[in-house]
Formats: structure tokens, C-alpha cells, sequence
């Protein structure tokens, strides 16, 4: 593992502990009724958003889901537009118009998430397409989850894509529940990757609570990409520590999460955090020391964005209709 | 020949437009099924293949929801894509790209990022096609916020609207007719654009307005004709665009003639002609001498069988009755 950068190996680390903290930093306000917005905490899927961006450039562009903290800090959105936007503040990166599932920072090439299941794959393959027609090698990336194996539309943008060698990356990030469902109920296998093998896609399976591993295979994908030989698949299993829609649905009362406690405590191990810290301190990339500055320095960024989210003011009535039209 | 005198068809019109607007603009590409095949899209596609290649000029497998949502993922990565629709009734197939995200991201972003896409459909009916060949859906689009959806009866507007909605930094809707593409307007040889949310005037009178729109102002010229012969003076508005609606233009029209009659090439219950008459309703109410009337298609899907498509389609002769009525 000595081939990456301490650069690098520190930046990951620091990427998924900064979407970690923020996402926990929301817990207390939505069971508090502070933030009325449905949020999808991405905590413990961390590692996907970070080691696919860190394989992208700038200019590249990705597409979330309902589920995209993650994507849009790893892509480099800024952790206090975020939380405002949780907020539905004005400050926010969708001034408070689109709330956690809408993210956006054209800058950076996170050209937008929705909630709609897969419904944002065939933006991301038009993005590709985009890139294919200017010849400007940029490389798309359609984030989606393991629901999204069940909508035709997925199908038709891996066809479209293949028939186009198009420059996308389709990432799934298989969390083994679609909702409330368990994949084996949604599914006759769960090798999600398989699809796109009938398309001629080149597909893997991948851990994806390794930031390491997924960095590889987002990287090889990039590169293929950018050679003209895309598309490309990657599978990424993983497992949300949160509920599927705020932080805990057990919290909530309302008992309706229902993961096995085993499954659960299970994943709890290989929660992508410690796993990579633990990497880094025994292979002697960072200290203890360096670890307790970096986690100090991350905290004390959460919570100015935090404040200042909370301090920010809301739209104003009377611009309810802005924005419908350019 | 000044460039003004020309006369050309609508579908030829069209195809100018795509030529043009293609050559001034290398992020436009026109996408969707049969872009080589005229059989699907008639001659509005000739010659684009050949002069702009198969990266902008793509066509594709029937995939229409993953196609259409290519061309708004590719309008949200810098270029301004056509998605044509040969047929509309396809187009839903791809309402979760129009309505759900196209129509919704500028607003749901706060303004941060735009969607420059033409979603082209094309009417296709009559001819015994029945009711998956026909539909006119027009009023679904116009009720989506974010959307502007337009409807040239003319080869001049054909060609200016499609400049219009290209250039838009929004998602139009533009929906032609396959019963207007042998019509001949003058159409000027340059490169030029008619604004969205414009109604013209295609025939000035005093007795009464009808309101018309695509393919109806055709069958509303024939019947003021007709009324003429009876001493009957029609104006014609041609709406031009169903979203947005120039409510001042209708308010002036029915301010000098008092009378209203609204055709529609869709369907009655909740259509575009029952959003007119509201508008009327609400800001024409004290100009009006007698109840408005329309005529849309019934609430019935399109037949196939001649005698019925004879019963379900407007006519040049349904419309002078509804006048007459209204103004007796």
C-alpha cells in the first residue's frame, strides 16, 4: 500500500472524517425537530464518495442521489453550504430551495442529486455524453443505490452508454437494503455487478468500507474513461449505520428499521473509519498525536459551519418564485 | 428572390433552423430515435448527419427515458440538446427526466445551474393511427412549473421558435404536427427568433376571437373564410405558445370583439383551452357579450377507424357552428 502519497492517504482520511462528523453533527437537530428535511445520513458509506472523487479531476462531473452528503463534500463542496442547506437556508448550496436531497456546486462538477430512484443515472450518462461530443476527456460519475438495480432506466443507460462507449462510471453503492427491503427480496441474486456484464460493461465487486480498494477501482474506471474505453462498473458493498431516513428510525420510536441487530453490530466492525485509521497508524503513515490534531481541527470546522448554518437566515416569503425560470 | 418573399414548408423550415443554429452553435446536437430516418422525422433532419456528424447528430436505441435524460445530464454539462420525439406518445416514457428533473433543477438548486434542453415531440395522428399514434399532450407539459412549452402553426414560427427554444436557458417543450409539415410560409433566410409567450394576430376582425392553437389556426383561417361569407368578422389569436400564455394579447382581442370561441388539438377535461377560458373568466369577464364556447377533442381516446377520426377531429366546419352559436 506504500504506492499512495501520505498526502493522499491523509487527504482520504480526512475527507471521510469531515462527512462523518457533519452527518453526526445533524442527529441532535433532526430528532429536535430543528431540521424538518428529510435526511438520508450517509454515515458509514463515507469511503465510496471519497475514494471515487479522489480518482476524479475537478472539471469531472458527478450526479447524487437522495443519499449525498457524501458526494458532494468528497467532490469538494463546502461543509457550510451543506449544512445550511440541511437547514434550508438561503446560504445554503440550493438556498434552501432543494433541502438535503438537492445538492449542487457546479464548480466543482457535482451538477446536482434527487431522490427519484436512478432517476439521476441518465443525467450522468447525458454528462458523458457531453464530455464524448467536446472530446474534452472529463469523466462522469452516476452515484445510485442498490434500489436502483430494479429501475429500467439504469438498464437503458447502461445500453446507451456501451453502444456510445461513453466516459461514465456507474457506482452503486450496495447497502443491502432498499429502504425498509432487503436485497433478497428485491432481487433473484445480489451480485449487483452482474448487470452490466450483458452490456459488455467491464464490472467488479468491491469492498466498499476500503477507501483504498474503491480509490483503485474508481481510478482504473477514470482511466478507462478517459482512454475512450469506458463504460465502467463498480459495486461497492457497504451498509448504513444510520436509518434509511434520519438518524436511527429504532431512535425515533417508530421501529420500523428492521436490520437484524447482528447484521448491524457486524457492519459496525468494519465501519470504514477505524478500519483505514488503523491502517494508517500501524503502517506508521500518521501518529496518534497527528490523529487526535486532525479530528480536533475537522470538529472545530463542523461546528463554525454548524453555527453559522443555524444563524443564517431563512428565504424570504416574498422570493418563493424566484428560480422557476432563468 | 429578397429574403423576405421566400416561401418555404414547415418542415423544410425546421430543418433550417437545425441547420443554422447547428453551425452558429457547436454545444447544440440533436438526439432521439430516427434522426437518420425520414421516416420517423420527415425532412427536418436532412442533411445534418452529413454536414455535423454522428457526434451531434445521435440516433439512438428506443430507450426513451434514458436518452431523454442524456440529452438534460448533457444541457446540465454545457451543451443544448435537442431530444426529439418522432412520436409524443412516447415522450411518456421519459417523464421522470422532463418533469421530475429537468423542469424541477434550476428551482430545486436555487438558481445555481440551469437546463438548456429542447424536448421535441412531434404529433403524428390521423391516418387510422389510433390512440398510441396520436396523442396530443401538450396540457401535461404546460402544467409542469419550469417548463415552457411551445406551438408553431407556421413554417416562419416553426423555424423561429425552435431558434427561440434552443436558445432558452430553460427546458422547452416545442410540439410540432406532422399535418402542418407541407404548409408553406415565407420564411426569412437568415437566422432569426420569435418569443416565447407571444401570441399573434394571424386574422384581424371585429365580431368575434378564436383562439387557436398549432394545427387549429390552419382549420380557424378556413372558417373565418367561411363566416366572412356570412358577414361574420373573425379575429384569429394564434396562442403560438401554451406556457406561457400571453393573457394581454387574449385580453385585448376579446376587448374589441366581445366574443370567444377556444379551439384545442388536445383534449377537453383540464386541457389548454380550459386553462384559456379561466384566464378569459378572470380578466376578460366584462368584455364578453355571450358565454365563451370551445372545442377541443372529446374525452376520448383517438380512434382509429376514418369515421370515427371524422367524429373526434376538429373541423373548419365544427368551428363556423360554435361561432355562429356564439354569436346568436
Amino acid at each position: 500500500m506504500s504506492e499512495y502519497s501520505k498526502d493522499l492517504l491523509v487527504e482520504l482520511y480526512k475527507q471521510m472524517l469531515t462527512i462523518r462528523l457533519c452527518e453526526e453533527s445533524l442527529v441532535d437537530p433532526i430528532l429536535s425537530g430543528e431540521i424538518q428535511c428529510p435526511v438520508h445520513l450517509c454515515s458509514g458509506e463515507e469511503a465510496i464518495a471519497v475514494g471515487v472523487c479522489a480518482a476524479l479531476q475537478k472539471q469531472d462531473y458527478i450526479f447524487g442521489t437522495h443519499r449525498s452528503h457524501g458526494h458532494f463534500l468528497a467532490k469538494g463542496g463546502k461543509v457550510e453550504e451543506l449544512i445550511a442547506e440541511v437547514f434550508c437556508r438561503d446560504a445554503g448550496c440550493s438556498r434552501g430551495r432543494g433541502g438535503s436531497m438537492h445538492l449542487v456546486d457546479a464548480e466543482i462538477g457535482m451538477l446536482g442529486s434527487a431522490p427519484i430512484v436512478a432517476g439521476t443515472i441518465s443525467l450522468a450518462t447525458g454528462a458523458a455524453l457531453a464530455s464524448k461530443i467536446r472530446g474534452d476527456k472529463r469523466v462522469a460519475v452516476a452515484f445510485f443505490g442498490d434500489g436502483s438495480s430494479n429501475e429500467g432506466v439504469l438498464f437503458e443507460s447502461l445500453n446507451f452508454a456501451a453502444v456510445n462507449r461513453l466516459p461514465v462510471i456507474f457506482v452503486c453503492e450496495n447497502n443491502l437494503y432498499s429502504t425498509h427491503m432487503p436485497i433478497r427480496d428485491c432481487r433473484p441474486n445480489e451480485e449487483i455487478y452482474r448487470i452490466a456484464l450483458p452490456f459488455d460493461i467491464p464490472s467488479k465487486r468491491i469492498d466498499g468500507n476500503d477507501v483504498l480498494a474503491v480509490y483503485e477501482a474508481a481510478n482504473e474506471a477514470a482511466v478507462a474513461c478517459r482512454n475512450g474505453t469506458g463504460p465502467f462498473f463498480i459495486e461497492c458493498l457497504t451498509y448504513r449505520l444510520r436509518g434509511h431516513v434520519g438518524p436511527d428510525d429504532n431512535i425515533q420510536g417508530t421501529h420500523t428499521d428492521i436490520r437484524p441487530k447482528e447484521e448491524i453490530s457486524k457492519w459496525k466492525q468494519k465501519d470504514p473509519i477505524p478500519k483505514f485509521e488503523r491502517y494508517l497508524l500501524e503502517s506508521g503513515i500518521i501518529s496518534q498525536d497527528d490523529l487526535k490534531e486532525i479530528k480536533a481541527e475537522i470538529s472545530k470546522e463542523i461546528d463554525r459551519a454548524y453555527h453559522a448554518a443555524q444563524q443564517s437566515l431563512f428565504p424570504k416569503e416574498q422570493e418563493l418564485m424566484n428560480y422557476v425560470f432563468k | 428572390m429578397s429574403s423576405n418573399s421566400r416561401k418555404l414548408q414547415y418542415s423544410l423550415a425546421l430543418n433550417e433552423a437545425l441547420h443554422q443554429i447547428m453551425e452558429a452553435d457547436p454545444s447544440v446536437f440533436l438526439i432521439g430515435q430516427g434522426v437518420k430516418s425520414p421516416w420517423y422525422v420527415g425532412n427536418t433532419a436532412t442533411g445534418l448527419l452529413g454536414r455535423f456528424g454522428e457526434k451531434r447528430v445521435i440516433d439512438t436505441p428506443v430507450s426513451e427515458n434514458a436518452v431523454t435524460g442524456a440529452g438534460v445530464g448533457a444541457a446540465l454539462a454545457g451543451m443544448k440538446p435537442v431530444v426529439v420525439h418522432p412520436r409524443m406518445d412516447f415522450m411518456l416514457y421519459a417523464f421522470d427526466p422532463i418533469i421530475n428533473q429537468a423542469a424541477n433543477w434550476y428551482y430545486m438548486n436555487g438558481g445555481k445551474l440551469s437546463v438548456p434542453v429542447v424536448f421535441w415531440g412531434i404529433i403524428n395522428r390521423g391516418g387510422e393511427q389510433a390512440a398510441q399514434h396520436s396523442q396530443a399532450i401538450h396540457a401535461l407539459f404546460s402544467h409542469i412549473p419550469g417548463l415552457k412549452v411551445v406551438m408553431p402553426a407556421t413554417a416562419y414560427d416553426a423555424k423561429g421558435l425552435m431558434i427561440s427554444a434552443i436558445k432558452d436557458p430553460n427546458p422547452v417543450v416545442y410540439i410540432d404536427d406532422r399535418w402542418l409539415y407541407e404548409t408553406e410560409d415565407h420564411v426569412p433566410e437568415e437566422i432569426y427568433e420569435v418569443p416565447i409567450g407571444k401570441a399573434a394576430i394571424r386574422r384581424a376582425g371585429k365580431d368575434i376571437t378564436i383562439i387557436a392553437i398549432s394545427y387549429a389556426c390552419h382549420l380557424a383561417e378556413q372558417a373565418a373564410y367561411e363566416l366572412s361569407q356570412n358577414g361574420i368578422d373573425a379575429e384569429i389569436v394564434d396562442l403560438r405558445s401554451a406556457k406561457p400564455i400571453d393573457k394581454d394579447l387574449l385580453k385585448e382581442s376579446i376587448a374589441k370583439t366581445g366574443h370567444a370561441l377556444v379551439l384545442d388539438v388536445g383534449w377537453r377535461t383540464c386541457g389548454l383551452s380550459a386553462e384559456i377560458c379561466s384566464i378569459i373568466a378572470e380578466s376578460a369577464f366584462y368584455s364578453l357579450k355571450a358565454p365563451i364556447k370551445r372545442l377541443a377533442l372529446p374525452d376520448c381516446p383517438a380512434p382509429a377507424s376514418r369515421s370515427l377520426e371524422k367524429a373526434y377531429y376538429l373541423s373548419a366546419e365544427k368551428i363556423v357552428q360554435a361561432a355562429q352559436e356564439i354569436l346568436t
